[in-house]
């Protein structure tokens, strides 16, 4: 046995072209920003306050880095594959051989889920979670760091697969006997679970930080019917999170098994059945779907509420229906293969199940409408992806609802109109709330406001371009387009497909315009610089100062109803609040910084690698480490520093919040 | 928000004016099963979705902040009648368009047999990288890549796969279904009018995937049985040794026949793989088993 397992130099697909410029261009972007950072001598700086910071506001910020990045790896990957579709028809073969497309479009969708949406979502909750709850950490902030730590890992392992050996052809749900030893025997499928290991453990990890948080660490007076919808539906999410990961989890180490261990689980021999890792996957899958679009229902509801000036209509059912998709969400998951032959009753069962969740997200969709009525709306550019997205996800949950009628399946499953349906909720669903989500903390979390007109431009590109790239392929899998096509003979599809992959250029314009947004928003920064409360905001993160300090409240907030925030607001009119010089501070003790998520994550991709390329000693040594890590982490014998009372008076005075709570 | 509603009217467009060789092109009763009760649901969900649509910017426009003549109701978060109606809306729809799902399931189930007076023709699919294997198991013949089928005839298809998931689907004969190593799954088809209708795998299977498709013939009696005899008197025979060659993974195969196929291979294909009534299998619940 060789050393380093089965790695070698043919590993590097030096005679791919579109590979190694892609692999060049990332190695150099990493090492230009690698550069920047050390001649500029920020390492010290991000090492300190950044890389092992356990603030959850820094770790959320960094987790929506890694989403946005992620977001530009993805979104390469669509424009190649729906630049090839526009050009590969009839003899075509377009410029993409089905070894590269088929490694592209699993690449895409692993991670579009697991490292664009994923990460933006959990960023948005470490970030806002514990503002809105009122408190100053997570239940356990050493433990988010490490949960960054490898998901970030995750990511990592999947970019190496560019530049080392191949990623997954087997699509991003890798159903054997496909992606089994005996269809696959490259490392491509083993990138895929190792990489997806790694991150799902980091996942299950924040689920169960947040569970804790939300139910054990909330602001004194807050009962559970005085919490922030966005506490609610979060608390949904992780819920889901802590009972489905572990399934996905499961399932794929039983896949592991198989290609490494000659097991027989999914196996074609051995009396393996690959229908269990079918239903085993989808298990975990469905849930995924809520796991991603709750928060995002969050988001939505404190945006249309804050921004309407109203509070939202009808708390309660809100919550019951939160709940209700988070129960219902678990007994779903057959609707993905009604066309393995299941009897009728099964089918029927499963399509009426899928149904009765469309009735509380129906519910959702008229209480935002109803909180809108009677408002009055300022239509800045959150509110205004929250109304592409009213329009846009009602056309997706539709369209959802009419795969869930078996026969109607039996004629759309798996063509471009599933594609176009799934596309049409996780992009007008989770993306477009993630990106109302962006611009509506982003001021909380820098102290300035990002620029309205480039905002306004993102949006509008986002929507035209999402309507474009996806209606024609509603009309295709009507037409009986299927999805995955490398190339086709079927000359009616090309002008469908093109206007697709002009819908693709208008996004990019659209990320284009965000990508300015930004740069904009930095330089005019003293320009758009806000106050604590920028929005006229509900809830408490608008009570604190913006950025909010380490310890996120210099006294912490007694809650007495919902929309805690708003309803201080109103009485403040009558009573001045006290100026910063009077009041008094008790000292705070904050959780220390700590390197175990970094050098953990560190361990975690050596091990990962290691697995992936069989070299067993390097797979001994990450695991080893990752694991002393953590023990040295246990034995450390100061855990706190003391924020003093002096410290606290000095930020109150140059940046404490108008109202105190 | 205009760009949005000329989307949906172009949509709405296409769908209604029907397009060929697709979905909504029907050329059988299954395929126009699944095509009404497509509509159907669509239709139902269209009445709620439109409204909801129509409100969301019509309320969005009024309650601007500039605009004076709009109230202002700061505390209305809640009524008791308005969450009746936000329930019940929702919940209505859904007990339609789920009976519609139940009776549709029940009604269009891949196994159930079509009635007819004239005796159903068996056929069974395997499909193999990257193509599709036809036997007429009553006829004696097999078929590769090219379906053929007499008009007005139900036809049984039981289907296999030699290795990866594959899905059988005609889209103008209506319903697919996966064809799984070791299980057999069972469809029932029938083609009204004679033409060639575009048949195609439904579930990425690997590299040769994308030519992985077939004509579905249909032809009329007479045709067919001038067919069974032309295949008859020409081609290689099926029987293990052929069938090992043939499935050998190979792309874009062009259509050919055999003259004679051994008894029992489909079979063989079958169980090669994994015995159908072992443990595992048998573990399933009656109706989730894909082979009986």
């Amino acid at each position: 046995m060789s050393l380093l397992g089965k790695l070698n130099w043919t590993a590097i697909p030096f005679d791919q072209p579109i590979i190694m410029g892609a692999t060049g261009g990332m190695v150099l972007f990493i090492g230009l920003v690698l550069a920047w950072v050390t001649l500029k001598g920020y390492v010290p700086y991000l090492w300190r306050e950044w890389i092992t910071s356990v603030d959850h506001k820094r770790i959320g910020v960094m987790y929506i880095v890694l989403a946005l990045l992620m977001l530009l790896r993805g979104f390469a990957d669509a424009i190649m594959m729906r630049s090839q579709q526009a050009v590969a028809a009839g003899g075509a073969q377009g410029y993409l051989p089905p070894e590269h497309f088929d490694q592209i479009f699993s690449a895409h969708g692993t991670i579009m889920i697991f490292f664009m949406a994923m990460p933006f979502v959990i960023g948005m909750m470490n970030f806002v979670v514990p503002l809105q709850l009122g408190v100053r950490d997570m239940a356990f902030p050493t433990l988010n760091s490490v949960a960054l730590g490898l998901t970030a890992s995750g990511i990592l392992l999947t970019n190496i697969s560019l530049a080392v050996g191949e990623f997954s052809k087997a699509g991003w749900v890798a159903y054997p006997p496909l992606s089994e030893l005996q269809f696959s025997p490259g490392v491509g499928v083993d990138y895929y679970l190792w990489a997806l290991q790694i991150s799902g453990v980091g996942t299950l990890m924040t689920g169960i930080n947040f569970v804790a948080t939300i139910l054990k660490t909330r602001a004194s007076g807050m009962t559970y019917m005085r919490m922030p919808v966005f506490c609610w539906t979060s608390l949904a999410a992780n819920l889901l999170i802590v009972a489905a990961f572990p399934v996905l989890t499961a399932t794929l180490a039983m896949l592991s098994l198989d290609r490494y261990l000659g097991f027989h689980f999914f196996t074609i021999d051995g009396q393996g059945n690959a229908m269990m890792y079918v239903n085993l996957f989808w298990v975990w899958g469905h849930p995924e779907v809520y796991i991603l679009v709750l928060p995002a229902f969050g988001i939505f509801s404190e945006v249309v509420s804050t921004f309407s000036g109203k509070p939202l209509f009808g708390y309660r059912s809100m919550v019951a229906a939160t709940m209700v998709i988070c129960v219902l969400s678990f007994v779903v998951w057959l609707h993905h293969f009604f066309t393995m032959g299941a009897g009728a009753n099964v089918n029927g069962f499963f399509g009426v199940m899928t149904m009765i969740i469309a009735v509380p997200t129906g519910v959702k969709v008229f209480n935002w409408l109803f909180t809108m009525y009677g408002g009055r709306i300022r239509f800045t550019v959150p509110i205004l992806w929250s109304i592409g997205f009213m329009v846009t996800f009602v056309i997706g949950g539709m369209t959802g609802v009419l795969m869930a009628v078996p026969p109607a399946d039996f004629a759309l499953h798996n063509s471009l109109f599933l594609i176009a349906h799934f596309h049409n909720v996780i992009i007008g669903g989770t993306v477009f709330g993630l990106m109302a989500g962006y611009n509506y903390w982003f001021p909380k979390a820098f102290g300035f406001q990002l620029d309205e007109r480039w905002g306004r431009a993102s949006f509008w590109c986002w929507l035209v371009g999402f309507y474009l790239a996806f209606m024609p392929l509603y009309v295709l899998g009507l037409m009986g387009m299927t999805r995955r096509m490398q190339h086709y003979d079927v000359a009616g599809w090309q002008p469908w497909l093109v206007v697709a992959a002009i819908g693709v250029a208008v996004i990019l314009a659209g990320i284009v315009c965000q990508v300015i947004q930004l740069v904009v928003s930095i330089r005019k920064r003293e320009q758009l610089k806000v106050t604590a409360d920028p929005w006229n905001g509900r809830t408490l993160e608008w009570a604190t100062a913006s950025p909010p300090p380490a310890w996120n409240f210099s006294v912490l907030p007694t809650v007495a109803d919902i929309d805690a925030f708003w309803k201080k607001k109103q009485d403040d009119r009558r009573h001045q609040a006290a100026s910063p010089k009077e009041r008094h501070f008790e000292p705070i003790e904050m959780p220390k910084s700590s390197a175990t998520g970094v050098v953990t994550a560190f361990f975690a991709v050596i091990f990962g690698f290691a697995m992936i390329w069989h070299i067993w000693w390097m797979a001994g040594v990450g695991i080893l480490g990752a694991f002393l890590t953590t023990l040295a982490f246990a034995f450390r014998s100061e855990e706190e520093t003391e924020v003093t009372p002096e410290q606290i008076a000095r930020f109150e005075l140059t940046n404490g919040a108008e109202i105190a709570l | 928000m205009r760009y949005v509603l000329l989307a949906v009217v172009l949509t709405g467009a296409v769908m209604l004016g029907g397009c060929n060789e697709g979905v909504l092109d029907p050329q059988g009763p299954i395929a126009e099963a699944n095509r009404q009760i497509l509509l159907n649901s669509l239709g139902i969900m269209l009445a709620i979705v439109i409204p909801v649509i129509l409100a969301t910017l019509g309320v969005a426009f009024w309650f601007r902040a500039s605009n004076v003549r709009a109230r202002y109701r700061p505390d209305f978060a809640y009524s008791g009648r308005l969450e009746v109606l936000v329930w019940s809306i929702p919940a209505m729809t859904v007990f339609l368009v789920g009976g519609v799902a139940w009776v549709g399931a029940h009604d269009v189930s891949p196994r159930k047999p079509i009635p007819s007076t004239v005796k159903p023709l068996r056929i069974q699919v395997a499909s193999l990288d990257w193509k599709w294997l036809f036997i007429y198991p009553d006829q004696g013949v097999a078929s590769v890549n090219r379906l053929t089928i007499p008009v007005g005839t139900p036809i049984s298809l039981e289907l296999t796969s030699s290795g990866v998931m594959n899905s059988f689907f005609v889209p103008q004969l209506g319903s697919q279904i996966y064809t799984m190593a070791g299980m057999i799954t069972h469809l029932n088809l029938l083609a009204e009018h004679s033409g060639t209708y575009r048949g195609f795998s439904a579930q990425f299977s690997g590299e040769g995937f994308s030519d992985m498709h077939f004509d579905a013939e249909a032809v009329t009696d007479e045709k067919f049985t001038q067919w069974l005899n032309a295949v008859r008197s020409a081609g290689p025979a099926l029987d293990p040794t052929t069938y090992a060659d043939l499935a050998k993974p190979s792309a874009a195969v062009a259509p050919f026949t055999y003259r004679s196929v051994a008894p029992g291979l489909f079979g063989s294909i079958t169980v090669s793989e994994m015995q159908s009534d072992d443990a595992l299998c048998r573990s399933y619940p009656t109706s989730m088993r894909a082979e009986q």
